[in-house]
């Protein structure tokens, strides 16, 4: 009988003998390229970290951690405090001005219009990051239209092009979207029958928001506040095309360790690896101290 | 319905007009390069009447075509890649158990956190390294390198945004069509894929935005070959505020806006077709 079904015997064969092949046919692939371009990329440019002083070709006796002293060296200090305080300052404003933005989104549009309205606040990300930058040159430059607005309106011209102000300014309406975008989503899935238990036992507005909105938005908070801080601590172009020659940030000296008139491979490797180790930290953070609102997922 | 019991009754809420000024300051910078892109003056401030000829020159500019052109090249066959490795790698990671499947999972989403900077160091050492000896100098710093770059990130944006559609969908779907005599092949290229069409396409997109954007990574791993836009961009940038800049934005935000429209009106009808 089983003639009647000659296809069926090979293909269950083929369907039994390789259990490993399949799934290797899926993973192999992207695994390999991971491998290939990520792993041993980020491993070596732990081993080139510890080789003090190297240029491109040049051969020298490697001894140990002399990059990562270097880095800790007063000289370097004023740059690990800015990329900090840019990072850190970042946060601040981007939560102070997303949270109204995100809660309004959230709670008060409508609920049909509420894509949309997130939709055209985080429009402005799909256009280029560097000419979002470049126009706040125009903004903010000493004839630009800031000060054109506040010398019409009889104040002082603000001299900021090139200084921090101008940086903090530049992330901080960089990453503002994806601020609004994750507060939103927390936001979003607020249990609304506690603000009306809580208005109905008497709670003020205000009470109702700190006891009740503010904890149970807590994680995508952190969520938010990591991702932005992340973000700026190796963002080269905010710094680089606002901030001026005085902003120098980890980034910017990376940079120019490799790509600048520096050219110490071994030095710039150390300062991606301080990067991705403050990274990690703020994640570990993250993780320890946002699991118990139950984001275990990660 | 939706209006808060404690809420006043008032239409207009603080939290309203606070966001209406926050979106002034989101599209503030695009209308200044918008208005600034048709002024007849070079010192933008001045108003100097209408002209088109900023973006006459701009069309005449071969630099800037060449490096669209390179950034398209790279954008393309990068999210190409990645597109099919990268749903392979959701769907692999979503049915199978292994051992190190943490330690994989952990590294294909790496991208998303480490910094830009970080990768584009790594992969440059990398190339200097091992990659151009090992290869006895075939692979050059150029577009190729760029694209094996960027297809590391545009697979961690795709699996991240397939996996999580593999999560909302019915496992049993699989199981009948393999149980009706179909190979997993079949299976998946009929039953799976097919479902997780929206996904990849919203994937795809994220991720060719994302390499167009890439300033960082092309230019370590360009070499002092092959422009992208992003690195023309910059040169220029560097070199001093010019009207015709102005006038690219607005064509790459008039552009972007509709691939923006276009991925959101797909997003649309799959959903509407899903709920039929």
């Amino acid at each position: 009988m089983a003639t009647h079904f000659p296809s069926l015997a090979p293909e269950s064969e083929s369907k039994t003998s390789p259990a490993w092949l399949q799934p290797l046919l899926m993973l192999a692939p992207a695994g390999i390229w991971l491998v290939l371009m990520l792993v041993i990329p980020t491993l070596l440019i732990f081993q080139l970290s510890l080789v003090p002083g190297i240029r491109p070709g040049q051969v020298v006796n490697p001894s140990g951690l002399d990059n990562y002293f270097r880095i800790f060296q007063p000289d370097y200090w004023p740059v690990l405090l800015r990329s900090l305080s840019f990072s850190l300052g970042t946060t601040f404003f981007c939560l102070l001005l997303g949270f109204p933005v995100a809660y309004w989104i959230a709670l008060m549009v409508p609920k049909r219009w509420q894509n949309l309205v997130l939709l055209a606040f985080v429009l402005p990300l799909w256009t280029s990051s560097l000419l979002r930058s470049y126009a706040w040159i125009t903004i903010l430059r000493p004839t630009g239209l800031l000060n054109s607005a506040l010398t019409s309106l009889g104040l002082p011209p603000l001299d900021i092009l090139n200084r921090e102000p101008a940086v903090l300014i530049g992330m901080t309406y960089s990453l503002l979207p994806y601020m609004v975008l994750i507060l939103y989503a927390s936001l979003e899935k607020l249990d609304r029958r506690l603000l009306e238990a809580a208005a109905d036992l008497g709670a003020t507005p205000r009470q109702a928001f700190w006891k009740i909105t503010v904890p149970q938005s807590l994680t995508g908070i952190a969520a938010g506040g990591l991702l932005v801080f992340i973000t700026c601590m190796g963002d080269f172009v905010n710094p680089e095309v606002l901030g001026g020659a005085s902003s120098m940030t980890i980034a910017r000296l990376v940079y120019n360790q490799f790509l600048g008139a520096t050219q110490n491979w071994g030095f710039g490797s150390a300062l991606s690896m301080l990067l991705i180790l403050i990274v990690s930290i703020a994640i570990a953070l993250l993780l320890k101290y946002g699991d118990r609102s139950g984001a275990g997922g990660v | 319905m939706n209006s808060f019991r404690f809420r006043p009754t008032f239409p207009i809420s603080w939290q309203a007009l606070f966001s209406l000024l926050i979106f002034g300051f989101m599209y503030l910078p695009i209308l200044v390069l918008t208005i600034y892109s048709f002024n007849d003056s070079r010192y933008s401030t001045v108003w100097k009447g209408f002209t088109w000829k900023w973006y006459q020159s701009l069309l005449q500019d071969s630099r800037i075509l060449t490096a669209l052109t390179n950034s398209l090249i790279v954008a393309v066959v990068a999210v190409a890649i990645a597109a099919v490795i990268g749903t392979l790698m959701a769907v692999g990671l979503a049915k199978y158990h292994f051992f190190g499947k943490r330690v994989y999972q952990g590294v294909a989403y790496l991208p998303l956190i480490i910094p830009d900077i970080a990768i584009a160091v790594a992969t440059l050492v990398f190339l200097a390294a091992v990659a151009i000896p090992l290869s006895g100098g075939l692979i050059h710093l150029s577009l190729g390198t760029i694209i094996a770059a960027h297809v590391v990130f545009c697979l961690a944006y795709i699996a991240l945004v397939v996996s999580t559609r593999l999560t909302d969908l019915d496992p049993h779907l699989e199981e009948a069509a393999l149980d009706l005599g179909a190979t997993p092949a079949q299976a998946l290229l009929q039953v799976l894929l097919p479902e997780l069409m929206p996904a990849i396409v919203a994937g795809c997109l994220l991720a060719f935005v994302l390499s167009l954007d890439d300033f960082l990574i092309a230019s370590f791993t360009a070499g002092g070959g092959a422009a992208t836009l992003p690195m023309e961009i910059f040169s220029r940038i560097r070199t001093g505020v010019k009207p015709d800049i102005n006038a690219l934005s607005v064509i790459l935000i008039l552009s972007s806006g509709f691939l923006f429209a276009l991925a959101e009106y797909l997003r649309y009808r799959s959903e509407k077709k899903r709920f039929e």
